[in-house]
């Protein structure tokens, strides 16, 4: 995609305990509106707010792990504007004086190199409460207002317009989602928790501003949309307006905002009740866990993992763990069953990797490597054990699946030259497929517990031995 | 008892738990700080039907120290005005003269004690609120050092500026409001320094009161100039030393204030939409034009005119040239503050140019705005400032001014004390 | 010297309205205020960092929020627990 520029503004929710600037719980979700809610996260006159320790921690951790420079101080700041979701009508964020500056994010670019992606900054602000329109967001005749969320920390991370693909985009919130999780600073199981604002423009031409993105898979639609469009309109020879347009999700597509783009005016000023922040000292202090780059390159090295396959298993810290915890002798295989197996059948059940025990994944494992059961099998025996709560070698043992001893594979293998001559005779015939036939029919007779790399030399013996070929 | 001054915006029934240093005495809140339970309008008709469901830290501290809490004051509205005539339920009355303002904004404050309706009162001071008042009254009362008395539940004018102080009749009553009040509170966090736990020391002996000639400048009545200069010869015959001094940052201060309070207040009174509190907002209507109309409709009009002077200030093209100005200014003030205060304990002045004007007397704004400037500069750095009675013009009080190191109100307090025993002797 | 027009943008910001009787003296009001605020232009610009306090932070501990009745007792309207609001279309 030449010619693309694309820079993101994505907001994620810290996943402290308390709010940025009240001591109400974050932990909202399951219950009913405006239950999480004080004077200060409902801007009631003469409330003040009081800094959360931990939200400053969680945002300089985020600053560190993408190497950004942090000053020995920084301020927050007053966005003054009107609307039905903000308590105070301002809200508290970071101007002129961000957390942290600069820094970067490595991903894969298009061309297969990895390619860096330059951030603008990082700030912490307070989220907005959420509106809610009856029947409809565009008739509504008025809004509700759920202050829940009101307050919540959030880090903005501002990019460069250095990404030159919706691909580039998505791959970079997923590179960012992946280290914020491995930061142990943001849950992505919350609902909302990432939100992504994208500029995008065609080289030459005027820029749009999507607004809205709620998911990170929504933004690679968004974009890809979004592009296409202008694409169309420089084709049609008609100018692309500078503007904001909002995704929408289920649609995948995107629509001008019916606002026209106010000439905002924002009027910042350093907010009077809180004195700046001392913050260099204490990112200084701050050890760092492996990250999932560092870790992605260990996983190569010390288990002689795929590239892919790393990067697959570090995707998130859990599934990395959960990984390690399976590894056992043979990480190679454990490595081709979790990432090649295991996360499929976990993503079709939309479960988490935590909903597995480790022990009983690397009985599966031991169970696959001693060759006491197929590949085909064990795919079954995985599929039984996520569903049920039995130990694998309790389900080899009630479905009789352990590989099948010469005895029983011998007669099936007569049983089925002896009821299927045709195919025997166009095997003999020089049509070299119909052993894979034949083959099947042996299965179907020992219910898959034939050895199938075995399963075609015996065939062919068996073939060879009991007429000779003309 | 009557109201005869309209000091009260609401009479409270006075419950005294009976323990504590304020045991068996009255305290009038001014009616911006936060009460549980009980309406807090701050004189305006936008908060009408408000009830905080908290108490501020300065009002659970006086209740847990045995005051009686008997009402909650009038004032100009959201603290803004010189005179009490901008509440929107009405002026309040000077008791010492009736046709006369009784100064502002905590007007209402200053009327419930100087009449004895109540023993002591908490007003709050941005830029002379509560010296203003007192000295048009002719009680007492303290700026306190900002950061010395939580500000949380006081609702916010102009945050950077104001903070709660006492008032009461006597600098040993204005003392003991403050060790209530001075006490510290982790939802404010711009609270510094250690709490007041202070008596008064009636002595000014060996220390030196500077004088600031600007003090006594254009604009400044000659009697009350008069008055004010005796009071600190007064001082002198007490064995203070008597320093003359130049605070030249004084240029600039008054500009500086207005500035930096519109702009903090025009963000500060967003939140009053008709959404969470206050009059209804018509909802069925988009959301501007529906907050235009309540707030156009409760506002009075000398905060529309504040919050659109603070909207100007800081907005694109402007913002260099008044709000980033006005920092520069209040830095100077801060700066011959500490310039002078190395060379003397506190400053002495006349609280206000003149003694308490007629009602409707100051209809236009900036000669209103122009009767702060002596007070605004404690208020710029942060520091201490009393007003303590020190005579009369016409049969109206005049105020002595005295003002202190940041987080030295001790100091302040001790002087005052040492004048006022003097005088009453 | 700011005219009706800019008072009237200011105000738009504000979510204020003047009302257009009161405009003219209004006006002639405000930009006298302003002549005032002149003085600051003798100044230079003032560097960041002149605040010399910092922030003292909260530990991240929970503490109970209001209960739901008490955070809608003073809104003019409600409906199913929500506060209503006017809409944003
Ligand atoms: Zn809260």
């Amino acid at each position: 995609m030449s010619g693309v520029v694309i820079g993101l503004e994505i907001h994620c929710q810290l996943d402290t305990r308390t709010k940025l600037f009240c001591p109400c719980s974050t932990d909202y979700r399951d219950d009913g509106p405006n239950t999480h809610v004080c004077p200060v996260c409902l801007g009631l006159p003469g409330t003040m707010p009081a800094v959360n320790r931990t939200a400053v921690e969680y945002a300089l951790r985020v600053a560190k792990a993408f190497h950004c420079e942090v000053p020995v101080e920084c301020e927050f700041s007053r966005k003054n504007y009107f609307y039905p979701d903000l308590p105070k009508g301002y809200q508290i964020t970071q101007y002129d004086r961000p957390l942290a500056l600069g820094g970067y994010i490595e991903i894969e670019g298009d061309g297969g190199l990895e390619k860096r992606v330059r951030l603008t900054r990082i700030h912490i602000e307070e989220d907005p409460g959420r509106l809610v329109h009856k029947g409809g967001g565009d008739r509504a005749r008025y809004s509700l207002v759920d202050y829940n969320r009101s307050g919540v920390p959030l880090i903005e991370i501002v990019t460069d317009p250095d990404l030159s693909s919706p691909k580039e985009a998505r791959r970079l919130i997923e590179h960012l989602r992946a280290t914020l999780e491995y930061l142990d600073v943001y849950d992505p199981e919350k609902e909302g928790s990432l939100r992504v604002d994208a500029n995008v423009s065609i080289a030459g031409h005027e820029r749009v501003e999507i607004k809205n993105i709620s998911s990170y898979r929504g933004v690679e639609k968004a974009l890809t949309f979004e592009i296409t469009r202008q694409r169309s309109l420089i084709r049609r020879g008609v100018a692309v307006e500078r503007e904001t347009r909002h995704f929408v999700e289920e649609r995948g597509t995107t629509r001008a905002s019916r606002t026209k783009v106010e000439e905002h005016d924002y009027r910042y000023f350093p907010e009077p009740d809180l004195p700046p922040l001392r913050v260099a000292d204490r990112a200084a202090a701050i050890e760092l866990p492996e990250l999932p780059a560092a870790r992605r390159e260990r996983f190569r090295v010390q288990y002689g993992l795929s590239p892919n396959h790393a990067r697959t298993l570090t995707g998130n810290p859990g599934l990395a763990e959960f990984f390690e915890t399976v590894a056992g002798d043979d990480p190679v295989l454990a490595a081709t069953w979790v990432a090649d197996t295991l996360l499929g059948e976990l993503n079709y059940r939309g479960r988490p990797v935590g909903s597995v025990g480790p022990a009983r994944f690397s009985a599966l494992l031991a169970l696959l490597k001693s060759g006491r059961i197929t590949d085909r099998s064990g795919v079954e025996v995985l599929r039984i054990v996520l569903d049920g709560d039995e130990h694998p070698d309790a389900v080899v043992e009630r479905l009789g699946l352990a590989v099948t001893g010469d005895d029983t594979v011998s007669a099936a293998i007569a049983e089925v030259i002896a009821e299927f001559p045709q195919a025997v005779a166009d095997y003999r015939a020089g049509r070299g497929n119909a052993i894979n036939y034949l083959a099947g029919q042996v299965m179907k007779k020992t219910r898959g517990q034939a050895d199938p790399r075995e399963l075609g030399r015996r065939l062919a013996d068996a073939l060879a031995e009991d007429g000779p070929c003309t | 008892m009557e109201d005869p001054y309209h000091a009260y915006i609401r009479r409270l029934e006075p419950r005294s738990p009976g323990t504590g240093i304020l045991a068996g005495r009255t305290v009038a809140i001014k009616d911006n700080i936060s009460t549980a339970g009980v309406p807090t309008t701050c004189g305006s008709r936008i908060l009408e039907g408000y009830v905080p469901p908290y108490d501020a830290r300065a009002v659970e501290l006086v209740r847990d120290a045995g005051g009686a809490i008997n009402g909650k004051t009038n004032m100009d509205e959201f603290g803004m005005g010189t005179t009490t005539e901008n509440s929107g339920f009405g002026p309040t009355l000077n008791p010492r003269d009736t046709t006369r303002v009784p100064g502002g904004s905590s007007g209402g404050s200053a009327a419930a004690v100087a009449a004895g309706l109540a023993d002591l009162a908490l007003g709050t001071d941005t830029g002379g609120s509560i010296r203003c008042p007192a000295a048009f009254c002719g009680i007492v009362g303290l700026k306190p050092t900002y950061g010395r008395v939580s500000r949380y539940g006081l609702v916010a004018y102009a945050n950077s500026l104001e903070t709660i102080g006492p008032m009461g009749r006597s600098v040993g009553d204005v003392s003991t409001l403050l060790r209530v009040i001075g006490q510290p509170d982790p939802r404010d966090t711009t609270m510094r320094g250690t709490p007041y736990a202070h008596d008064p020391v009636p002595d000014v002996a060996g220390r030196r009161v500077g004088v600031p000639d600007e003090f006594f400048g254009e604009g400044v009545d000659p009697r009350v100039a008069a008055t004010v200069r005796a009071a600190i010869e007064t001082l002198a015959s007490l064995g203070a030393e008597v320093v003359p001094v130049s605070m030249p940052s004084m240029a600039c201060a008054l500009a500086a204030y207005y500035v930096t309070c519109t702009s903090e207040a025009s963000s500060n009174l967003a939140r009053y939409d008709g959404v969470r509190y206050g009059p209804a907002v018509e909802t069925a209507r988009p959301w501007h034009d529906a907050f235009t109309l309540v707030r156009s409709a409760h506002f009075g009009p000398e905060v529309r005119r504040r919050i659109l002077l603070g909207t100007f200030a800081l907005s694109s093209g402007y913002y260099g040239k008044y709000y980033g100005k006005a920092q520069t200014a209040r830095a100077n003030v801060s700066a011959d503050y500490a310039r002078l205060f190395r060379e003397v304990d506190v400053l002495a002045g006349p609280t206000m140019p003149t003694v308490a004007f007629r009602l409707g007397e100051l209809a236009d704004p900036l000669s209103m705005y122009l009767a702060d400037i002596l007070t605004v500069p404690a208020n710029l750095a942060g520091v201490p400032a009393i007003s303590v009675p020190c005579g009369t013009v016409d049969g109206l009080p005049v105020g002595l001014q005295l003002t202190g190191r940041a987080f030295d109100d001790e100091t302040v307090i001790d002087i005052a004390a040492a004048y006022e025993a003097e005088v009453a002797a | 010297m700011v005219d009706e027009g800019e008072v009237r943008r200011i105000a738009g910001l504000a979510d204020i309205q003047i009302p257009e009787d009161e405009m003219p003296a209004f006006t002639v009001q405000f930009n006298r205020i302003l002549d005032y605020f002149e003085v600051l232009d003798t100044l230079g610009e003032a560097g960041a960092g002149e605040r010399a306090l910092h922030t003292v932070m909260r530990d991240d501990e929970p503490r109970p929020s209001l209960a739901r009745e008490a955070v809608l007792a003073n809104a003019p309207a409600d409906e199913d627990g929500f506060i209503k609001a006017p809409r944003v279309m």
